[in-house]
This record gives C-alpha cells, sequence and structure tokens, in this order.
C-alpha cells in the first residue's frame, strides 16, 4: 500500500511504524516541517524540553528503563550540537537511541548557513551510525535502518541528519522499507567450541570469578545469570553498568569492582585463576593499572562486539555473541562437565573471600558535628524507597556512594552514566525513566554541581506531569575533585567550592519556582521522615535538598593509574590480602 | 614496527572515505598510503590502505573497522601473496647534455616519458614502493622539480577473488 505525502509527514508515519511512543525534543527552523505533522500524531507524544542535552539525556533513561530505542530531536546547528554530550554518553555506555535532527536544505548544505551545522561529521565517532538524509523518498529507510542499528547488536546511538527541503518534498510512502546494510551483521550465536573450552576452565579452576558488565542487562540475560552463579557457586561482581543486574543481597554477590568498588570485589578479581567476562570491557576504572590486573587469573570473555575481545586484556577463551545465548549455552556445557564427572570445588575460595567480606565490609565516617552522612542517606533511601524504583545518578561522589550504598535487585534499576562520565544526567535520565515506566518511583540522585547543570528539565517534569523526585546530595563543592585535591593536591581546592552553603541558589526555592515541591534535609533524624514525605507526593515532582558534609570521602578507592592491589578501604588504610585464622 | 596492506571493501556511498579515514587517526594510527576507487562492482569501492603497526593494534584496528556499517569486508594481503603497485609522476630538470642519460634511466627502469619541455621531461612510473624509491634515487642527481605519488593498489595472486562474496551480500539485501 502506497501513499503520496510530504518527507515529514513519512517521517512521522516511520516512527509510528516503529512503535515509538515518546519523542523528546525543541523545535527550530530546519526541523519545522517534522513538527507539523507531529502535531497530529495520536500515537507519538512529543516533549517539549527545555535544553537539548537534556532530550538526549531523557532519550537514553526512557531507553535504560525500557529496553526500547529512545528517540530525542532538534534542529540544525546549535540544537543538533546540543546533542552531543548525550550522544557520546550514549556512545560510551551502549545505549539505544536515535537522534534526528533537521539540517538546513540541500543547496544551502557547505555554505556556512544559518544555524548550519556538519552534525553527522561531529558525530561519526560518537555514534554507532549516522545518516545524512537528502531525499524525501530515503526518509523511512533511514529511519527503518537507524532503529535496526541502535537497537541490535551490541545498541548505540544513532544519528538522522534530514535536509529541510527533504522534509518538504513529496514522496511515496510505503512499509515496511527494505534494508540496506550489506555491512552489518552482528554475530549473536556463540561459538559451541569455544563455549566448551570456557566450561572445561571453569570446572578446572580454583579461584573463578563471573566478571558480570552492563551487557548482560542489555541482553536481557540476568534469569540465565542467576541460574549460571547458582548451578556453579561462582561469585558475582557486577560493574557499574550491571549493578542490579545480579541481586545484591544474594549471598555469592561480592559487590562492585573497580576504583571505587568493594574490597571484597577488587581483591577477588586479583586473586582469580578464572575471570569469566560477560558483556563487559576492561574498563580502565575497573582494571586500574592494567599490568597488574587480575595477574594470575586465565580469561574468558563474552562480548556481542568482537572489538571489545582483547582490547584491553588477552582473552584466553574469546566467545563473540549475545549474552543471553552465552550463559544459555555455558550452562548446557557446565552440566555436561558436571555428568561427566567433573566438578569444580571452591571452598577455600569462599573461605578468602568472605574473610574480605566480613573484615573489609563497605562503611563509612559519621560526623561527631551530627551532620548529615552521604552515604547514611543512600542507606535510607535504599530501605525507605525499596529496590522496586528505579535509580539514576548523576556523576561523582552521589553516583559512587548510590552505587554503593543502595541494594539493587533488579536489572536496569539503576541508570547512570559510566563510561562518559556526564556530570548533569540524573535529571533529565530519571524524566525519560518515569515516561518510559510511568507506574514506577523514579529517584535522580545527583550532586549540586550535577544539578545545577540539567535542573531546567524540573520545568518540563512540572508541565508534562512526571512526578520524578529528585535527592540532591548537596556538599557545596564538586565533591569527587575536591576529593582527588584533598588527596593529590596538598588541600589545595582549585575552583570546587561551588558555595550552595550560601543558598546561591536555594534549592527548595528553585524547586518551587519550577512548579515542584521543594524539602530541605539537613540532620540525620530527619531523613526518614523526609523520603516518607517525598513518597507520598506524586502529582508533581519532588526535590529533597540532603545538605551534607563537604569532607565525605569515597572508600574504599584504587588511586587512579595504580594497581588494584594498593586499594584502600580509608584513607592510609590497606587491607591484608591473605588472611589467616 | 611492521607494514601491513589492507584491502577494504565498502559501499560507495557519501563520506565512507571520511568514517573510515577518522577512526584510523582516532584510534591513534598512522596510515602510511591510501588509495582507493570503484571496483567491478558499480556500489563497492575499494580501498587499499598501509598501515605501520604491531600485530596486535593492527587486530584493534581491523575489528573497529569491520563495525562501520559501510564497511564489507576486510582482507590483509600478504607481499608475496599479492601484486603491490604505485605510480608517481616526475618531473625532472634536463637540457640537451642531460636528457639521453635521463631516457636512458627511464627504458631501465620500464618508465614513461609523457611530457617533454625544453628544460624538463615528465615521467611515469609504476611498481612497488622499492622500485619507485630506486628510481627516485637515480634520478636525484639531474634534480627533481616536482613528484606527486598515488596511494598503493594491491590485489592477491591467484583466480580467487575477495569481492565475490561481499557482492553475494549485496544481492541479498537489494
Amino acid at each position: 500500500m502506497t501513499e503520496q505525502m510530504t518527507g515529514a509527514q513519512a517521517l512521522v508515519r516511520a516512527l509510528e511504524h516503529l512503535g515509538v511512543d515518546t519523542v523528546f525534543g525543541i523545535p527550530g527552523g530546519t526541523i519545522l516541517p517534522a513538527y507539523d505533522p507531529l502535531y497530529d500524531s495520536a500515537k507519538v507524544r512529543h516533549v517539549l524540553v527545555r535544553h537539548e542535552q537534556g532530550a538526549g539525556h531523557a532519550a537514553e533513561g526512557y531507553a535504560q528503563a525500557t529496553g526500547k530505542v529512545g528517540v530525542c530531536m532538534a534542529t540544525s546547528g546549535p540544537g543538533a550540537t546540543n546533542l552531543v554530550t548525550a550522544i557520546a554518553d550514549a556512545y560510551m555506555d551502549s545505549v539505544p537511541i536515535v537522534a534526528i535532527t533537521g539540517q538546513v536544505a540541500t543547496p544551502l548544505i557547505g555554505t556556512d548557513a544559518f544555524q548550519e551545522a556538519d552534525i553527522s561529521g561531529i558525530t561519526m565517532p560518537i555514534t554507532k551510525h549516522n545518516f545524512l538524509v537528502t531525499e524525501a523518498a530515503d526518509i523511512p529507510r533511514a529511519l527503518a535502518e537507524a532503529f535496526h542499528i541502535a537497537s541490535t547488536g551490541r545498541p548505540g546511538p544513532v544519528l538522522v541528519d534530514i535536509a529541510k527541503d527533504a522534509q518538504q518534498k513529496m514522496m511515496t510512502f510505503s512499509w515496511p522499507p527494505v534494508l540496506q546494510l550489506p555491512g552489518y551483521r552482528p554475530v549473536t550465536r556463540p561459538h559451541s567450541k569455544q563455549i566448551r573450552e570456557a566450561a572445561r576452565l571453569i570446572v578446572e579452576a580454583k579461584r573463578p570469578v563471573l566478571y558480570v558488565g552492563g551487557g548482560v542487562h542489555k541482553a536481557k540475560a540476568s534469569p540465565e545469570l542467576l541460574r549460571l552463579a547458582e548451578l556453579t557457586g561462582i561469585p558475582v561482581v557486577t560493574t557499574l553498568t550491571a549493578r542490579g543486574t545480579f541481586p545484591d543481597s544474594h549471598r555469592q554477590h561480592l559487590g562492585m569492582p573497580g576504583m571505587h568498588g568493594s574490597v571484597s570485589a577488587v581483591g577477588g578479581l586479583q586473586r582469580s585463576d578464572l575471570l569469566i567476562a560477560l558483556g563487559t570491557r576492561f574498563d580502565d576504572r575497573v582494571t586500574g593499572e592494567l599490568s597488574s590486573f587480575a595477574p594470575n587469573a586465565k580469561v574468558v570473555h563474552a562480548d556481542i562486539d568482537p572489538a571489545e575481545i582483547s582490547k584491553n586484556r588477552h582473552a584466553d577463551v574469546p566467545i563473540v555473541g549475545d549474552c543471553r545465548e552465552v550463559i544459555t549455552d555455558l550452562i548446557a556445557a557446565i552440566e555436561h562437565e558436571y555428568a561427566e564427572g567433573r566438578k569444580g570445588d571452591y571452598d577455600e575460595w569462599w573461605t578468602l573471600l568472605d574473610g574480605y567480606r566480613t573484615t573489609y565490609p563497605l562503611g563509612y565516617e559519621e560526623f561527631a558535628d551530627g551532620s548529615l552522612a552521604p552515604q547514611y542517606v543512600m542507606e535510607r533511601l535504599s530501605a525507605v524507597v525499596g529496590p522496586d524504583a528505579i535509580y539514576t545518578a548523576g556523576v561523582g561522589q552521589h553516583q559512587m556512594w548510590a552505587a554503593q550504598f543502595i541494594g539493587y535487585e533488579k536489572p536496569g534499576t539503576f541508570i547512570n552514566s559510566g563510561g562518559a562520565g556526564t556530570m548533569g544526567f540524573a535529571v533529565p535520565a530519571a524524566m525519560g525513566a518515569k515516561m518510559g515506566r510511568p507506574d514506577s518511583t523514579v529517584w535522580a540522585i545527583d550532586g549540586d554541581g550535577c544539578f545545577q547543570m540539567t535542573n531546567q528539565e524540573l520545568a518540563t517534569c512540572a508541565i508534562e506531569g512526571v512526578p520524578i523526585k529528585v535527592a540532591v546530595i548537596n556538599n557545596g563543592n564538586l565533591g569527587m575533585v575536591r576529593q582527588w585535591q584533598t588527596l593529590f593536591y596538598n588541600q589545595r581546592y582549585s575552583n570546587t567550592n561551588l558555595q550552595t552553603v550560601r543558598r546561591i541558589p536555594d534549592f527548595v526555592k528553585l524547586a518551587e519556582a519550577y512548579g515542584c515541591v521543594g524539602l530541605r534535609c539537613e540532620r540525620p533524624e530527619d531523613v526518614d521522615a523526609t523520603i516518607r514525605k517525598a513518597m507520598e507526593i506524586n502529582d508533581v515532582p519532588v526535590v529533597v535538598d540532603f545538605v551534607v558534609h563537604q569532607d565525605a570521602m569515597v572508600w574504599p578507592m584504587v588511586a587512579a593509574g595504580t594497581s588494584n592491589d594498593d586499594i584502600k578501604y580509608a584513607r592510609d588504610m590497606a587491607p591484608k590480602w591473605e588472611i589467616e585464622d | 614496527m611492521s607494514k601491513h596492506t589492507l584491502s577494504v571493501l565498502v559501499e560507495n556511498k557519501p563520506g565512507v572515505l571520511a568514517r573510515v579515514a577518522s577512526l584510523f587517526s582516532r584510534r591513534g594510527f598512522n596510515i602510511d598510503s591510501l588509495a582507493v576507487g570503484p571496483t567491478e562492482h558499480d556500489d563497492i569501492s575499494r580501498m587499499t590502505i598501509v598501515v605501520s603497526v604491531e600485530e596486535l593494534p593492527l587486530e584493534q584496528v581491523t575489528k573497529q573497522l569491520n563495525k562501520l556499517v559501510n564497511v564489507l569486508k576486510i582482507v590483509e594481503l600478504d607481499t608475496a601473496q599479492s601484486v603491490q603497485r604505485e605510480l608517481m609522476l616526475i618531473k625532472v630538470r634536463t637540457d640537451a647534455d642531460s636528457r639521453s642519460h635521463v631516457l636512458e634511466l627511464v627504458n631501465l627502469f620500464r618508465a614513461r616519458c609523457v611530457d617533454v619541455a625544453p628544460d624538463a621531461v615528465t615521467i611515469e612510473v609504476t611498481g612497488t614502493m622499492d622500485k619507485l624509491e630506486a628510481f627516485v634515487r637515480v634520478l636525484e642527481p639531474y634534480g627533481i622539480k616536482e613528484l606527486v605519488q598515488s596511494g598503493m593498489v594491491a590485489i592477491g595472486r591467484g583466480a580467487r577473488s575477495i569481492t565475490d562474496r561481499s557482492l553475494r551480500a549485496l544481492d541479498r539485501t537489494a
């Protein structure tokens, strides 16, 4: 069935066919033609944000919360360049989003026209792929290809830049279009020989660890992971992007590895003789100094992206495939090993790890002056709000505390900016997550620095009826940078003091100005009541200004560029690795 | 570091060269030479890329290249198992006395004289990198006024074609 329509109408029709229900964006000159038919769409809801970066992060939050492709839209030039940070963020964390941008009309391309920017050129290194569409007839296929590329294989951002005249011209619409992607063939099915080899290493290992990354949740493989872990009894660590993929309360969970990981997770990896790395990429924040990372471990590395395998650390058994298929096949192969009488014995390993766990649990310092410890806020949020909520975070100390002190039991309940480390991620991502899963409670955990980068989206939340809750962990400083200045720059606090202690801005008044409820909490004894009050408000967004002590630090810590063996669980406090009992 | 020759089949679409070239620079690889042109199939272009790199980072850059949606296939061509050619145009200073000497060198190297002026000749020569370097060395004493060189193109020896399978992939989606 074919129909005559403009390119802009075809764009909206294609979005409807692709199942898009929400688009975050801001109109402008070159995307105006698309906004006209969008106005009539009964299926696609457009959310008018206050800054394009907010649209991008909202699309990410939506995608992470729903598993669907998030969509953002902007005009050419500055509209498009404002999306760049969010696109880079999605690229680093493999988040499936499609960014649609207007471009100046074809005859003007390359003439430095008003609001012209070469956004396909600009985003080339930070997109999985991008398109510059100059013909109306190509619009449906470009969008279908963009959604296919964004959501399959290793997910990622795709940008579709559409010239204004292509939106205005008439074309013949038909659906579905034929995809023309001869060079795009993601491998999802793991090689059976590699699986058998991995199973053999697993039953032979004495000190194996399941090193679980964000790819496991992307493959929706949490149930399979739980089966694998319980079948084998192997300890599990979950990276920052994998928090919640394996239940924190599970006995086999050692915590988060890496720069601010738990001693048991970091020590477990270091002392391991076999890493079973699933959907993870040996990021420098996990490995510390690469040459001394898990020095005695063989590596089984499964990832859907072949380029990740042996990129940073040599894989003894490389497995290219979708993590769900990999884990399912691994379980069968291990059961076969067991049936043949070969089974791993990890009792001694667990004795060592349990020693780490009991000797070096996560902890924090409370302040004698009765001021609020940020970690305590996290513990109480976790206890009062519970594991059914979705938590988002910005980047910095509050993010690490949120990763450490909130108990995640369900996959996809902690959405944050891992690889890119984008400050300001929390509020717009929470908005997107809440729109994708309106029945879930969504808490944005933010720092006072991060919050001031993107809090304009509170206006969007208030007007569009998106009642997110924001916990501003307000220490008056760019806390993580300050922590490094404390530790490595002789307490010279160059440009990290935001002076929010002077209430500039006053976050409660700011919240009220945006049509939200503003609450403040400054004492430990008020934390529970404040959280409960916030939980009772479900018609408008709530912002809680948790005023915390500025000297609270994130521990444990592996200083950048040093070995994981040199982790400190508190300042100048190094764990003893070989525990005698 | 050793030199590697990669043959990269790509879709003949705008911007593909930029994607490939920028991938090399952003992953920190220097390209020694790059040649791109059409193939026997209208929809496929072929790049021949020469890089100086160790084995392990080469594997990484090859995998990254493979991730580009417009890249159809990458083959590393072994020097012994392939024919490799570059083209060079050289403008050499000559006068009545030196011209015959220069033309003698042109014959020895199986090069061709493509333009003659009273005080210069322009020579076309093709061959491997080694041959072209040798040719330039013998011409230098006469005075090289200008030199331009193509990137290397290379093709595997024997009957097998690296485009066959990529063509089938293209046909499937067409």
